[in-house]
């Protein structure tokens, strides 16, 4: 019961920062560029919820709570979701629809083609992240699911290539990110660990 | 505040106008912070009276104006230019100001003059912005103009902006307009007029020379590295009209200016 609650108001909470940005967007409470500030805000809570989902290994490994485990599915699903809404911002302000230019943005851009593949890498985890998914693809789903390793690597660039003069931010994310990957090396490689 | 003649029709545009609050509330002016809203929020702590601006370098009459000078010896237009930022959003702003040719006259340019150079007021601390330890511009501001191009008369001395002295996020107390160019070639809150002989280094181009060509004039033709230019969002935009638009060869005014660059290949020349 304890746990249902806290996993609902878990839920809520990842919902507000979507519940912000769409009560803005229709009041035009957004400033006069929404497109903007929706295109930063969907980026940054993709990436921290990604950085969140990775951070529920070492958080169990460290205090044995089971219950984060728990979290992980939810939080790897909405780092998808607003990775879904900060690409539908693009084609609706950016593309105005067009497969067309979406091809030579993607062909020409390498910022644009970094953060695409990083959403692409993220589908096939949203897809399979059911207990079904998991059940059939058994070994296979765990191997599948390191694709979310690549995915916040290329977050992290997408987002450094277009820092303009001031790159603060992208580095904080990068360090990060470059933390909660280097722990699972250490544990891949025991050898480290006791460097 | 300001009393300005409206200005000739051809400095003129129909398009509807970015409201006051959007003009002055979604600036880039780097000094006082990254985000649009910065400026607006930390720009008061600029001091902007006294101000003067140094005019030196190859001109016979070196010398320094007070604002008042500028004030009161120039005659003020209001005129509607398109703005275009090279990050591919817009507006439509009627400034007050005066032809920067004007002004330049009066030190008398020198024959061996060929470029302007201009810089921002530098004084850290009433600077946030210039206290990042991240940001990596190297201040203070500098931008330039081909002497042909300063000369022109779309280019534009400005001291306000609705009919109201300039907010100081908008580059207070004086500021260049050239509406043919990507608005970061608008330098604001200038200290510093230098006539020279050699193309000035500006600090965007000095930055990322890849990205930001010293011309940096408007075209639709020629990206920028990262991201198209082929379309602009004229603010204010809405998520139920986006307001996308076409962007405009020299943003629109390529009847006016495109013989300075006659002969001149724009891809190379960005």
């Amino acid at each position: 019961m304890r746990d249902k609650l806290i996993r609902l108001g878990i839920f809520l909470l990842c919902l507000v920062p979507f519940a912000v940005l769409l009560k803005g967007a229709v009041t035009g409470g957004l400033g006069p560029d929404p497109a903007k500030t929706i295109m930063l805000e969907t980026g940054e809570w993709s990436l921290r919820l990604l950085a969140l989902t990775l951070l529920v290994s070492p958080l169990r490994q460290w205090t044995g709570w089971s219950l984060v485990m728990r979290l992980r599915r939810m939080l790897g699903l909405y780092a998808f979701f607003y990775a879904c809404v900060h690409l539908a911002t693009f084609a609706h302000f950016y593309l105005g629809w067009s497969g067309s230019i979406l091809l030579e943005e993607l062909a020409e851009r390498p910022y644009i083609t970094v953060g695409f593949a990083a959403w692409s890498l993220l589908l096939p985890l949203a897809l399979t992240s059911t207990r079904g998914w998991q059940r059939r693809l058994r070994r296979n789903w765990q191997r599948l699911h390191r694709l979310i390793y690549p995915a916040a690597v290329l977050a992290c660039l997408h987002l450094l290539w277009q820092a303009r003069s001031d790159i603060g931010e992208a580095l904080v994310y990068i360090v990060i990110v470059a933390a909660l990957l280097g722990w699972r090396l250490r544990t891949f490689w025991p050898g480290l660990a006791k460097a | 505040e300001l009393a300005a003649a409206a200005g000739p029709e051809a400095f003129q545009t129909d398009e509807k106008l970015t409201p006051y609050g959007d003009v002055s509330g979604y600036n880039n002016f780097y000094e006082f912070g990254t985000d649009k809203s910065d400026p607006a929020r930390n720009a008061h702590t600029m001091t902007t009276d006294p101000w003067s601006v140094e005019v030196g370098g190859l001109v016979n009459k070196p010398g320094k104006l007070y604002l008042e000078d500028i004030l009161g010896s120039f005659d003020l237009e209001e005129r509607t230019y398109r703005l275009r930022c090279v990050e591919a959003w817009s507006m439509v702003i009627p400034w007050v100001g005066f032809p920067l040719a004007d002004l330049l006259q009066r030190f008398e340019p020198g024959s061996d003059a060929k470029f302007v150079e201009f810089r921002t007021l530098y004084r850290p601390d009433e600077m946030s912005g210039t206290r990042s330890l991240t940001s990596i511009i190297d201040w203070p501001y500098r931008e330039g103009l081909r002497l042909d191009e300063a000369m022109h008369p779309l280019t534009l001395l400005a001291v306000g902006l609705y009919g109201k002295t300039l907010p100081n996020q908008n580059g207070a107390p004086l500021r260049l307009v050239v509406p043919w160019k990507y608005g970061f070639k608008s330098i604001k809150s200038i200290v510093s007029i230098n006539l020279v002989d050699r193309q000035p280094a500006t600090s965007w181009q000095t930055l990322a020379p890849r990205e930001y060509g010293f011309y940096s004039n408007v075209n639709p033709e020629v990206d920028h590295p990262r991201w198209s230019q082929r379309y602009e969002r004229r603010l204010p935009s809405t998520l139920f009209s986006p307001n996308r638009i076409a962007t405009r060869m020299f943003n629109g005014y390529e009847a006016q200016v495109a013989e300075l660059y006659q002969g001149m290949d724009l891809r190379k020349y960005y």
